[in-house]
């Protein structure tokens, strides 16, 4: 196999249906040693079949789920170096935080000693050194989401797998945990794989992303190719706010209702769709060269240190910094330049 | 005491409520004085009291009862009575060992079942109640019956004599038994398996757990509640089981249920069948208080 893949995990030609349902088809990925890698869709899109298929917890109808060269497709889940965050945390309640760590450890017989070492360490990683004789039910969701995260981690996994680990926390503590995660990944250089529906978490923790929906991947890429370069509809409007233009291609550009637009090339389409990001677009004082249009603001959305503003024709989305306040009604130019329009497939 | 206060949603006064709570609670209060704490303050007194020549009871008071039950007779020690009641415990035991053994599998097989003939399977497991239990006693007579192929495979593989029934004997007991309360133990441990959160099943096979792992630490928690219930519901009565033990048993296995019984009944001695009552009553206080204790050891949320 690939020299290069070491570790990393291959998954090929996954399918797996349930019922009439197809959850996923022909699902071909690689994820690099050490990387962090984000499954990114929205719910139903089977993201986390695929995530349980990877752990063990569900058999594919085909394909394969080869880890480290070793096809590990109908190994069960108590055989696989492979440990899982779950979404509800799944801590053992009966369990001290403590036992709930040593979990694993004890499972695979691990002498007493070896265990105090190793679980000590990972509860002081992620600061709960003074939490290790609490019991779940005493601890708060952040609290709970760091166990989970210790208690897979302490047995140093070829793969960690994280199936929403953020879903149930507030959105500023998500914020904090989404840096954390990615600065803990970085240090311990473990192949992380995350299941995500939330884009801007996927943006910040991510190596690579792999944007899924309706049991297919659509795109591959790194955060910011899969945010600046869409290849699809998609994927643009999963991935932020999105400014759709339908029209007739031409030579280096696209006709459209509001106008004829310079593309860096020549769409590969007569009829088809380009995307432009609300922040790519700027608001110009005077008619610009080109890619110019003339606009009325119809409805102005404060966002702190963003203003968005809706705009006819279109409508248009605009996002600018808030230093300047626009009135309904008023009419400026817009520029959407050719490096910020992205030619869409289909 | 004219405070208001909002009760669940409903606004009223603390003395309103005092009389509420009395109004619903006096009936049955009034019932269990009348036919529980009384009979049982009877059968103390009782308990103390002197069988006279025939039988009738005499008031004076004594612990010769007592002293009976724990093996003093008239002609010197004996352990029968004592060996009466260890074996009553056991059977007790193992008729709830055996019937939370079966409870598990049948659980989590009725709970696998669609929600449809879910409730069939569940009728099938409550439709003994609704027989006669002496009915069922003999009904086991028929099964066991030395025609039957039960009885046959059994004196062919020469465990009792040929054209005779499989009874009665320890066998038979405890068969009786099980099926008596089985669905004392597997009506609540469904309701558990019921409520079971398979992710924790789950994570415990993620972590490398094996089949007993995974049973005695994330199983076996989340149905200690059910399986409590259903332990207490079994062992408690079946300690004090009668009929089973006297169609099924023969003569030859007595229980303290049957001791009892025949101290009421046959033998006409009111104040030692008391005796052993309490004795029985107490035993089970015991056993309870130890069980508790247990559960509370291994106490979690």
């Amino acid at each position: 196999m690939n020299a290069q893949v070491g570790k990393g995990l291959t998954v090929r030609g996954i399918d797996k249906r349930f019922g009439l349902f197809r959850a996923l088809a022909d699902v071909t990925l690689q994820v690099h040693e050490g990387e962090f890698f984000t499954l990114l869709g929205p719910s139903g899109c089977g993201k986390t079949t695929l995530l349980r298929i990877i752990a063990g917890l569900e058999l594919p109808d085909a394909g394969q789920v080869v880890l480290g060269g070793q096809d590990i497709t109908s190994l069960p889940a108590n055989k696989r170096q492979v440990n899982t965050v779950f979404q509800s945390y799944a801590l053992f309640p009966h369990l001290n935080i403590f036992e709930n760590v040593a979990f694993g450890l004890r499972s695979r017989k691990f002498t007493q000693e070896e265990i105090q070492s190793r679980v000590n360490r990972r509860l002081e990683m992620l600061g709960l050194e003074e939490m290790d004789r609490r019991y779940p039910h005493q601890l708060s969701g952040g609290q709970k989401q760091r166990v989970a995260l210790a208690r897979a981690l302490v047995n140093e996994p070829d793969v960690l797998l994280l199936d929403e680990p953020m879903s149930a926390l507030d959105a500023r503590l998500r914020a904090q945990v989404q840096e954390e995660l990615r600065r803990l990944q970085r240090k311990l250089g473990q192949t992380f794989i995350l299941v995500t529906h939330d884009q801007a978490e996927a943006l910040v923790v991510s190596d690579r992303i792999a944007v899924m929906n309706q049991g297919r991947i659509i795109q591959f890429g790194t955060p910011k190719d899969v945010y600046e370069r869409p290849e699809n509809q998609f994927v643009a409007e999963f991935l932020g706010a999105a400014n759709l233009l339908h029209g007739r291609g031409v030579d280096k550009g696209i006709e459209t209702a509001i106008g004829f637009f310079h593309l860096g090339q020549t769409p590969p389409w007569d009829q088809g769709t380009v995307a432009i990001r609300p922040e790519r677009i700027r608001i110009a004082s005077q008619s610009p060269a080109r890619n110019g249009v003339r606009a009325r603001v119809r409805e102005t959305i404060y966002r702190g240190p963003n203003l968005d503003l809706w705009l006819e024709p279109g409508p248009l989305r605009v996002r600018t910094p808030s230093q300047r306040d626009y009135e309904s009604g008023e009419e400026i130019w817009l520029e959407l330049p050719p490096e910020g329009l992205v030619i869409l497939d289909e | 005491m004219n405070r208001l206060l909002v009760w669940y949603g409903e606004l009223t006064t603390p003395r309103q409520l005092v009389h509420r709570g009395l109004y619903f609670l006096g009936a049955g209060m009034l019932w269990l004085m009348i036919f529980l704490v009384l009979p049982g303050l009877v059968l103390i007194v009782v308990s103390f009291a002197t069988r006279g020549a025939y039988g009738q009871l005499e008031w004076s008071f004594t612990v010769e009862n007592y002293k009976r039950l724990i093996g003093f007779t008239l002609f010197g020690w004996t352990s029968d009575y004592i060996l009466i009641v260890w074996r009553s415990v056991w059977v007790a035991f193992v008729t709830t060992a055996i019937s939370v053994f079966l409870s598990y599998p049948l659980s989590f097989f009725i709970c696998a079942r669609p929600e449809r003939s879910r409730y069939l399977w569940l009728t099938l497991v409550i439709i003994p109640f609704w027989t006669n239990m002496v009915i069922r006693t003999y009904a086991w007579f028929l099964i066991l019956a030395p025609e039957l192929p039960f009885a046959k495979l059994a004196s062919f593989f020469k465990l009792i004599p040929p054209d005779t029934p499989l009874y009665p004997n320890a066998f038979a007991v405890y068969l009786g038994m099980v099926s008596m309360f089985l669905p004392f133990v597997t009506l609540p441990l469904y309701a558990s398996v019921e409520r079971l959160d398979w992710t924790l099943v789950e994570a415990a096979q993620d972590l490398y757990a094996s089949r007993v792992r995974v049973f005695t630490q994330a199983i076996l928690p989340q149905t200690l509640p059910g399986l409590s219930v259903g332990v207490i519901l079994t062992f408690v009565p079946a300690m004090g089981m009668f009929v089973v033990p006297d169609l099924l048993g023969g003569a030859k296995y007595m229980l303290v249920g049957n001791l009892i019984q025949q101290q009421f009944g046959a033998s006409r001695d009111w104040p030692f069948g008391a005796a052993i009552s309490m004795g029985l009553m107490i035993l089970t206080m015991i056993s309870l208080q130890l069980y508790r204790r247990r559960s509370k050891e291994i106490e979690f949320v």
